[in-house]
């Protein structure tokens, strides 16, 4: 103690510097505010190359309605798709990283978790190839039976398309792309439930299941919501694979999930639609980026937030 | 989906000359031969066919990728030392680029608006432009019906079936165009394009034309109605329309084997999609009035009544200056469109195309266009 008295005098002097913390400070600073006047410069260009779309007569716009009735449908349908992959991916995602973590043998979760992540280096292409030529053809049965079946529900209206290019089999493609994501991050927290809770609750008298209620998904709980939010934002952007699977006209807003009209997503729509369009019709599709730019910062806050408020009473504090 | 890679055939255009020389030194007189002749039904406008180096770049059509590969390596056995970049960008932006000046020529699937025709005297000067209907193939009507192997389709039943208003294969009006034939039951699926392109383009100026009554909407580059199967390129349409079934969609002719092909009415009969009856719809159809003297957009005879001629076609352009800032542009740009319309560039895109070879009258009107492109001013 008495040695310490003298050495926090010396250390309120300034602290040593070398130019090695000198140099790091000033490039990770650098680097910090690169990040900032990028995301500032890709915000403001989509603001500025999509101003004549808000200001030109409603005519000029494709769909001669005006902006926002041609981004409406299609924000709608990027929504529906992405929460469709993500009602299909997240149960799915959770099942997967239990078993790696709780159940598999450890040799086998080890495989397992490779594979899984596997999943996450393919290709978005390859997934819409997969989808249109393996998925949507097997499917068109399942829809017909759908359609007379279970016709009285709107989600299953119908008339069936007979390919197969249809909402739902977007729903299945882009929650597949997802599944990794979500699971990945799901696995790392469950691995980090600590031991002694799960030991408790087992010696509780819990059963392996009731273990896992009671001790593994409340402390994992935020890890899971901010994986499903990290997968929403995929499946919010993703392009190729809905551009090459959907059979969209675009200009509808409809639940239906099975029939050959569906809303267009706002990625795959500027995809397709962009090497063609001139004048107001970029001006146009770079408005609906922006919308999809505002709606993936806004899923992406959110998803800090709620990881956030979870973690400061989640587990073992 | 073709977001193409620029084309550059560089390695290509450097290979054949060390072939050429080649061919000459050992004096293997065949092949010698035979690159001469295709030098001189090359040079076409230019009789002298001086040896031009340099590069030559253009913009635009996605239809035109396959063909300009195959123009590409062929010029390059006529102009060794020029490199011909493609960027398919899409008509809409080639169109752009050119105006802009950023390209030398663009690959169009439809020609200049008139707004644009006025853009393009700024930067071509008063003489403007040349439009060359370089490009033409035969859009045809597939479909994937089994039992039904031969389908014959009135202009107004096709505009209904598209429309959504001939719901199922056995309607009367499907049967007043196929008499005897036993048509089932089934449900009609239309497949069209989800992306913005030149085929829905000039597919549905032809259901305007040839079926005012049934299709009331305009020619479009983008599908008119919100129902129906959506794919992606002509691919994906024919995919589409093969995975299916009761499907019907509209694709290029080259792109179409293994699908049934329906005959379309002409007048008081049916034609099959052919190059030769594609070629000749536009041999007769009128160039627009009031633009330049070079300036050969045609609009397309969709309601001939010739039996030789197929109505339905996608007519791609190549649009430039006629007077060119450069001179070296403008010599390879004369040399590389004097080789695309003669009969050697021609039979080179419809084999790495498909696409119908010009007739001999649409290439006489495109000649005096490529004599004309100079450098000046």
């Amino acid at each position: 103690m008495t040695s310490t008295t003298p050495s926090t005098g010396s250390t309120s002097r300034a602290p040593v510097r070398r130019l090695g913390d000198r140099l790091f400070a000033g490039t990770s600073r650098g680097a910090g505010i690169l990040i900032v006047l990028i995301l500032a410069g890709v915000a403001g260009f989509l603001i500025v190359q999509a101003a004549p779309a808000f200001t030109a007569p409603r005519a000029d716009v494709p769909g001669g309605h005006g902006v926002v009735a041609y981004i409406a449908p299609l924000l709608f349908g990027t929504a529906l798709a992405a929460v469709l992959a993500l009602l299909i991916a997240t149960p799915l995602a959770v099942g997967v990283a239990l078993f790696i973590t709780q159940f598999a043998p450890r040799r086998l979760a080890q495989g397992l978790g490779y594979l899984v992540d596997l999943l996450a280096a393919i290709p978005s292409i390859v997934y819409g190839f997969w989808g249109i030529a393996w998925l949507a053809p097997r499917l068109t049965p399942f829809y017909a039976w759908l359609a007379d079946h279970l016709g009285f529900i709107p989600l299953f209206a119908g008339p069936a398309s007979v390919t197969g290019k249809t909402m739902f089999t977007v729903g299945l493609v882009l929650g597949v792309m997802i599944l990794p994501i979500v699971s990945a991050i799901s696995r790392e927290v469950f691995l980090q439930v600590p031991s002694l809770h799960r030991e408790a609750a087992l010696a509780l008298g819990a059963t392996r299941w009731e273990m896992i209620r009671m001790a593994v998904l409340p402390y994992g709980r935020s890890g899971i919501i901010g994986g499903a939010m990290l997968g929403l934002g995929r499946a919010l952007g993703e392009t190729l694979a809905v551009a090459i699977v959907l059979s969209a006209s675009g200009g509808i807003v409809t639940f239906n999930l099975i029939s050959p009209d569906n809303p267009s997503t706002i990625a795959s729509n500027i995809a397709l639609q962009f090497p063609e369009s001139t004048g107001i019709g970029v001006n146009t599709l770079v408005a609906s980026g922006l919308a999809l730019f505002v709606l993936t910062l806004a899923v992406n806050v959110l998803a800090r937030a709620i990881v956030n408020r979870r973690s400061q009473f989640s587990g073992a504090n | 989906m073709s977001r193409g890679p620029e084309l550059k055939l560089s390695t290509k255009s450097r290979v054949v000359p060390v072939t050429m020389a080649l061919a000459g030194t050992i004096a293997l007189a065949a092949c010698g031969a035979s690159n001469e002749s295709g030098n001189a039904g090359a040079g076409g406008g230019n009789s002298s066919a001086p040896q031009l180096s340099g590069s030559l770049n253009g913009a635009g059509s996605t239809a035109q990728t396959a063909a300009m590969q195959g123009w590409s390596a062929g010029f390059s056995a006529v102009q060794p030392k020029v490199t011909v970049n493609y960027d398919a960008v899409g008509s809409g932006a080639g169109r752009t680029q050119f105006l802009a000046g950023g390209v030398a020529f663009a690959g169009s699937d439809s020609p200049l608006s008139d707004d644009e025709v006025t853009q393009a005297k700024t930067r071509c000067g008063t003489d403007g432009v040349f439009e060359l209907p370089n490009y033409i193939s035969a859009i045809a009507v597939v479909y994937n019906l089994p039992g039904v192997d031969k389908l014959s389709l009135k202009p107004d039943t096709i505009a209904k079936i598209f429309a959504g208003s001939i719901k199922k294969w056995n309607d009367p009006a499907i049967a007043a165009d196929n008499s005897g034939a036993k048509l089932p039951d089934t449900a009609i699926a239309p497949v069209h394009r989800s992306d913005k392109s030149g085929t829905t383009k000039n597919f549905t100026d032809y259901l305007s034309k040839a079926a005012p009554s049934a299709w009331t909407k305009a020619s479009a580059d983008t599908w008119p109605f919100t129902s129906g199967e959506a794919a992606n390129g002509t691919s994906g349409v024919v995919n589409a329309v093969k995975n299916g079934t009761g499907t019907i969609g509209y694709a290029d002719e080259s792109q179409a084997k293994g699908l049934g092909i329906a005959d379309i009415g002409v007048g008081s009969t049916f034609v099959a999609p052919s190059p030769a009856a594609a070629a000749k719809v536009v041999e007769s159809s009128q160039v627009m009035p009031g633009r330049g003297k070079y300036d050969f957009a045609y609009t397309i005879n969709r309601t001939t009544t010739s039996a030789d001629e197929y109505p339905i076609v996608l007519v791609s352009y190549h649009i430039g200056c006629v007077q060119n800032k450069d001179k070296t542009t403008a010599d390879i740009l004369k040399s590389f469109e004097g080789y695309v319309i003669s009969p050697d560039g021609q039979q080179a895109a419809a084999k790495a195309a498909g696409s119908a070879p010009i007739t001999d009258a649409v290439r006489a009107k495109s000649q005096t266009a490529v004599d004309a492109i100079t450098a000046g001013a």
